[in-house]
């Protein structure tokens, strides 16, 4: 619209770096004005809220720092906080491990690859709900079908979605089913392998698990260390499974203090409890929390993550 | 088996081609260990298969439970005993089920579309032109993928308040016409790879600058746009935290709100009805299966990427 004047107005005064620029800037306007709306402005006002008392109906008072002190005595913080935690040091870790064995499965399966990629992607395009819905129903303690699967090796399956110490567990299993899209992405870095490094490993008499330990492992360390990352930030913050399967206006059957997140607690305290000051201050604890695991995670790459050349 | 065989030809093809590279081959010492590379080849099928009865699977159990009768759901029988497509009927009466489709359809629609156009613009300028702090505010949008959700939260709950657009459906797509971070980067990252001698010569042929973005870079677009649009739109129809913080009544509810609703009433709320559950499940879960059986292609060379530039 006003774009099309202003270029043709322009077209003449080409390579006129302030012309550029104009015109860069209404390029770019949608997202400087969503940036300035919709991330700075809510990142200031939430750590402004974390200093108050805020229900919605009221106007905010200022508490200073209240918020975070009771965070710190809150006990179903603290237990959201660890339950995240143990979930993520379970969850990645397993995802990486599954991820990884089914791209080495994938890359020899020859012509066939293709049919069996799509069979490890297709759970990932399922809603999280209908997965939390799966979770209960594949993990009842008394019914599933993993328990009755367990059965026939004579294993009698724990009660998944009822025993404290077995949810975690079963909520890490049910994430395992949606670990496509990392398959893909390591499947896609084993093929960047080079061949010659390989065959010059197999010369050096090196087995499978040396030539994967010692030459496709530090190869594919980027794309390890990306899935890495975003599994965490991920699971750190994960909600849908967890709250549709343990939580919500229904439930009366379930204990669920064992999946009590720390994104469902937030979620609870704002829009359940309206407790808008203290969910905020529970949100810039959680920023807080991601910004140091990314940045261990960042300094830990550098021993550990190989970039080789030419890659931009 | 018969997939197992074409593995094995696949597998002695792909070192052949690698053969081709001018380096002579080294004699392959595989061939000394015959039985061993059999065995291997036996063990890799197999737990391909293993793999993938057990990703597949609960998809088939979840369509097969909707097809048995209330009291059968629980029998983890792969055929149901008695065929029944009562709960498709059913679970219309039981929900307003084609409200949430439509409800869904329009949010994902909405969502789909604006994100893809506004990303798109968005990367063009970050691509396509140098200005002063260009560098800094693209910066700005890597580091905003960061920013995890519950910083923002409950802010834009309260802008779209003060709006009066809570318990409406425009929260849970209207952001997109600003565009999204890691849209803007995968597009930017396509633009980069174009010639831009293209669009200097329509520039020097007179072509204003949105004429060349919308006629000549957007159709060579085409394929990330693809990508981005089909990411977008599961991203859309599968979305549970919106349709909790901004719909309130039932007749308002996306299929993800509504599906959540169905458990809390007829799964664990005690009404005993998990037959309408796994139903109003197989309900929700097919478009994403039918539009990745439609965009597969795009939507695997769209992960696959984001690992790799990522």
């Amino acid at each position: 619209m006003s774009a099309t004047v202003a270029a043709r107005k322009e077209r003449k005064e080409r390579g006129s770096g302030r012309h550029q620029g104009r015109a860069a800037l209404l390029f770019i306007s949608p997202w400087l004005i969503g940036f300035a709306i919709f991330m700075l402005y809510p990142v200031l006002y939430t750590i402004y809220l974390s200093l108050t008392d805020y229900d919605v109906i009221n106007d905010p008072t200022y508490v200073g720092l209240d918020n975070y002190r009771e965070l710190m005595g809150d006990d179903k913080v603290v237990l959201a906080m660890r339950n995240t935690f143990v979930y993520t040091a379970m969850a990645v870790p397993a995802q990486l491990v599954l991820s990884l064995a089914l791209a080495l499965l994938l890359q020899r399966a020859g012509q066939a690859a293709g049919f069996f990629r799509t069979a490890f992607f297709l759970p990932k395009m399922t809603p999280p709900v209908a997965v939390g819905v799966l979770l209960l129903m594949l993990l009842n303690g008394q019914s599933g079908l993993v328990n009755e699967f367990l059965g026939w090796f004579g294993i009698s399956g724990p009660n998944w979605t009822t025993d404290p110490s077995w949810v975690k567990p079963g909520l890490v299993i049910m994430s395992l089913w949606t670990v496509g899209a990392s398959v893909i992405i390591l499947l896609a870095a084993l093929q960047e392998v080079p061949e010659e490094l390989l065959d010059a490993a197999r010369v050096d008499g090196a087995g499978w698990w040396t030539r994967l330990r010692h030459v496709v492992l530090p190869i594919i360390s980027p794309a390890i260390y990306f899935i890495v990352v975003v599994d965490t930030i991920a699971s750190l913050q994960s909600f849908t499974e967890a709250y549709t399967a343990f939580f919500g206006a229904g439930n009366t059957t379930y204990s669920n203090d064992a999946a009590l997140f720390y994104a469902i607690y937030l979620f609870q305290q704002a829009f359940e409890f309206l407790h808008m000051g203290y969910a905020s201050a529970m949100a810039v604890l959680l920023f807080l929390v991601v910004m140091v695991v990314t940045a261990v995670q960042v300094l830990l790459s550098r021993r550990y993550v190989h970039y080789t050349g030419g890659q931009s | 088996m018969s997939t197992l065989h074409r593995a094995e030809e696949a597998d002695r093809a792909d070192p052949a081609g690698a053969d081709v590279l001018p380096a002579p081959a080294p004699p392959r010492p595989l061939d000394a260990h015959r039985p061993r590379r059999v065995w291997s080849r036996v063990l890799v099928g197999a737990a391909l298969i293993a793999a993938t009865i057990a990703f597949v699977y609960p998809f088939v159990w979840l369509v097969s439970a909707s097809l048995k009768p209330r009291s059968d759901v629980f029998d983890n029988r792969l055929i149901p005993e008695t065929l029944t497509f009562d709960n498709y009927v059913e679970v219309w009466n039981a929900a307003p089920m084609a409200a949430w489709l439509f409800n869904t359809a329009f949010v994902t629609v909405m969502a789909t579309v604006t994100v893809t156009i506004s990303s798109a613009l968005v990367a063009w300028g970050f691509a396509r032109y140098r200005f002063r702090g260009r560098n800094f505010l693209f910066g700005l949008v890597l580091a905003s993928m960061m920013i995890p959700g519950a910083a923002t939260m409950i802010p834009t709950y309260l802008i779209w308040d003060s709006l009066g657009m809570v318990g409406t459906l425009t929260p849970l797509w209207a952001g997109n016409v600003f565009g999204t971070a890691f849209y803007i980067f995968l597009l930017r990252q396509f633009f980069l790879g174009l010639p831009t001698e293209l669009f200097d010569a329509a520039e020097m042929d007179g072509a204003g600058h949105w004429k060349v973005f919308w006629h000549i870079a957007l159709p060579l677009t085409r394929p990330a746009l693809v990508v981005v649009a089909l990411f977008e739109f599961q991203a859309a129809w599968t979305d549970l935290m919106r349709g909790l913080i901004y719909l309130r009544d039932r007749e308002d509810f996306t299929v993800p709100r509504g599906l959540k609703s169905m458990l809390d009433q007829f799964g664990f709320g005690g009404e005993w009805h998990w037959e309408l559950v796994v139903t109003a499940s197989v309900i929700t879960t097919l478009p994403m299966i039918l539009v990745f059986f439609i965009g597969q292609k795009q939507i695997i060379q769209g992960v696959s990427s984001t690992g790799t530039k990522g």
